[in-house]
């Protein structure tokens, strides 16, 4: 379970001053369901989920992830979360199996349960041929199948996607959506951030969409479409958002 | 603190950048090589050329001496040089290393010096060049000794002795002890190489684990995961730490090694032996032990500074720019506690590096001055502390770790 009271974050910067990249932003999302986290680039989508995994820390409100909140038990949030970004690249010079091991253990696995977890993994993803290969030699979808199942290996019960299919090609891109939805079918709480609106239709139960930092409108996409009265979630996105000229 | 966890960490880290050949280049291979190379090759190259310069006959012009044929005849019958006929262009030969030396020999030099009159000789060199100050070492010494012959015989003549003019002998011999001999002739160099060893075997892991890793995107990931920020922070570092000592150590052992084996080749033959490289200097082993201990909190010093540093930069570029030029700000304070006369004081010893510097000369001669050694280890245990209190600081600033 997933819940954003009232979160906010601010930087300063020299030329703009302060900048409230999170703006007020509060959500929910229960196991088994995805959410999907909708909007352009510096809309505020990778501060919000950093928040939530507690890479950053909320200038005010708060979020309580799997039951810890990000402010008080920032530790017990990270255990109990599986964080996949396009920018949480892997270790070149280490093997598949290695970097499952690590950060295994970093979750206070045992190395018992790493092997089994490891062995569960790699039939699931089907990566024994390259399991004890380095990563630096590997194709883009083999890094992605590394790179689930470090995020995976401490069974999380949440997970947090920031446009995990960034960058990839077909194949690669598909793997991901796949995994994101047997995460779904597992009933873990999952939420998903995205600039692609076929991934979001696809994909997400429910769908916030960010703009300048504040969540502008949540709901099913079909409840987005009737209030909005448009067609298809680009025109609601495009709405919501203000406009073509807001929407770039 | 979870020491698990920094284990965790460490052995990752440890095994990553064994797995790294440009670390494993600067950590172990360079250092251990270039060692002996330097020792190998300087002392190889210098035996041959001091060998070669002192197996030349050097070429001497003779200016002048026409009405003084004492001299003449004296410096035809020296086999220590090739006298060669007078030409104008003596001075343009010299500098062309045709002539080492010229030998000016005024009118009527001797009929002045059998008169009691004042008189010189002029010789006439290349300063700084080798073969040239072999030639003037030994025409000083021919004039020397027929100046002595010179005042023996006019003594003689007179019915004196000779010690008339040379009462008494000065005797020299030296009763320091070999490692003092030894701490003064290399203890400032010692710890001067020891100071850099320590930081560049701490720059490329410092900079490889920070900047590098958030240029790769790995710094995100493993933020991601359960460890706090102080024990991330604590595995690096131990892992630069480790890397800065290795190099010291590698660097050392093969010092010392090729130092003992470039000694007994030279003090083994002659030419090596005439130009005084012969002898291996003695350090005091407790002085060396103590060293090595007072190396330690600079090694966790450069660590924690360099880690530090090195975060703060977005690229493996950038940070490479920002830790590099520290270099000159930590061989300064190096190469002034080699100056001689620069002597250790309450003052000195706080000064970081160069405590190191003055101390080190001293333990390796066998001076132990207690009250300084304690003064400088804990002054550079605080300064350990806090650069590596600033790098969990920085750690925790999202500022930092996020500036992309």
């Amino acid at each position: 379970m997933i819940e954003a009271h009232h979160l906010v974050k601010t930087f300063k910067d020299k030329k703009r001053g302060v900048i409230r990249a999170v703006d007020d932003v509060s959500f929910t999302c229960a196991p088994g369901r995805i959410f999907g986290l909708l909007g352009a680039n510096g809309a505020g989508k990778t501060t919000t989920l950093r928040l939530l995994a507690t890479l950053l820390k909320p200038t005010s409100g708060t979020a309580v992830v799997a039951g810890h909140d990000v402010l008080r038990a920032p530790l017990d949030v990270r255990r109990n979360i599986g964080f996949l970004a396009a920018s949480t690249a892997l270790y070149g010079r280490l093997t598949a199996r290695e970097t499952i091991a690590y950060f295994g253990r970093l979750n206070g696995m045992t190395d018992s349960a790493i092997r089994a977890r490891t062995a569960e993994l790699a039939a699931e993803l089907d990566m024994d041929e390259f399991l004890d290969r380095r990563v630096e030699k590997f194709s883009t979808g083999m890094k992605q199948k590394t790179s689930i199942a470090r995020t995976l290996v401490h069974d999380p019960a949440v997970l947090v996607f920031d446009e995990p299919t960034l960058g990839l090609d077909v194949m690669a891109a598909r793997t991901i959506v796949k995994f994101v939805r047997e995460c779904r079918a597992r009933g873990k709480t999952v939420i998903y951030s995205t600039h692609i609106m076929s991934e979001v239709e696809k994909l997400c139960d429910t769908i916030g969409i960010i703009h300048g930092g504040r969540l502008l409108a949540q709901g099913t996409l079909a409840e987005l479409k009737a209030t909005y009265q448009q067609p298809d979630m680009e025109e609601v996105f495009v709405h919501v958002v203000g406009g073509e000229k807001e929407a770039a | 603190m979870n020491f698990t966890t920094i284990f965790t960490v460490y052995t990752k880290e440890l095994r990553d950048m064994l797995r790294d050949r440009r670390t494993l280049l600067s950590m172990i291979i360079i250092p251990t090589l270039i060692m002996p190379g330097l020792f190998f090759a300087v002392g190889y190259v210098g035996m041959k050329v001091v060998k070669k310069a002192r197996a030349e006959v050097p070429s001497v012009m003779l200016l002048g001496a026409a009405d003084s044929p004492g001299v003449r005849n004296a410096l035809e019958g020296f086999d220590g040089i090739a006298l060669l006929p007078p030409s104008d262009d003596w001075r343009e030969r010299i500098s062309n290393k045709e002539v080492r030396a010229v030998v000016e020999v005024p009118e009527d030099f001797e009929a002045k010096v059998a008169a009691g009159e004042p008189a010189a000789i002029q010789l006439y060199h290349y300063e700084g060049e080798l073969k040239s100050g072999l030639a003037l070492r030994r025409l000083r010494d021919f004039f020397r000794d027929l100046r002595t012959q010179m005042v023996e015989t006019r003594l003689t003549d007179r019915g004196l002795p000779a010690t008339l003019v040379k009462p008494f002998d000065i005797a020299e011999e030296n009763v320091a002890p070999p490692e003092k001999v030894g701490g003064n002739a290399i203890g400032g160099f010692l710890p001067y190489m020891i100071v850099i060893l320590c930081f560049t075997g701490a720059m490329y892991p410092a900079i490889d684990l920070t900047a590098g890793e958030k240029e790769r995107g790995t710094m995100e990931t493993i933020l991601c995961s359960p460890i706090g920020r102080l024990d991330l922070v604590l595995g690096k570092f131990l892992m630069v730490l480790t890397a800065s000592l290795s190099t010291v150590a590698c660097s050392m052992i093969s010092a010392a090694i090729s130092l003992t084996v470039a000694g007994s080749m030279m003090s083994g033959s002659a030419a090596g032996s005439g130009a005084g490289g012969g002898a291996i200097p003695l350090l005091h082993p407790l002085g060396l032990i103590g060293m090595v201990g007072m190396v330690l909190p600079f090694a966790v010093f450069f660590s924690a500074l360099q880690l530090s540093i090195a975060l703060a930069a977005k690229t493996y570029k950038e940070a490479q720019s920002y830790v590099s030029p520290l270099i000159v700000v930590v061989i300064l304070p190096a190469v002034i506690g080699m100056l001689p006369g620069v002597e250790l004081n309450a003052k000195l010893a706080l000064v970081p590096v160069l405590n190191l510097s003055l101390v080190s000369k001293e333990m390796v001669s066998g001076v132990f001055n207690w009250g300084y050694i304690a003064l400088i280890f804990g002054s550079s245990c605080v300064y350990a502390a806090a650069a590596l209190g600033l790098c969990v600081r920085m750690f925790n600033r999202e500022s930092v770790i996020f500036r992309t």
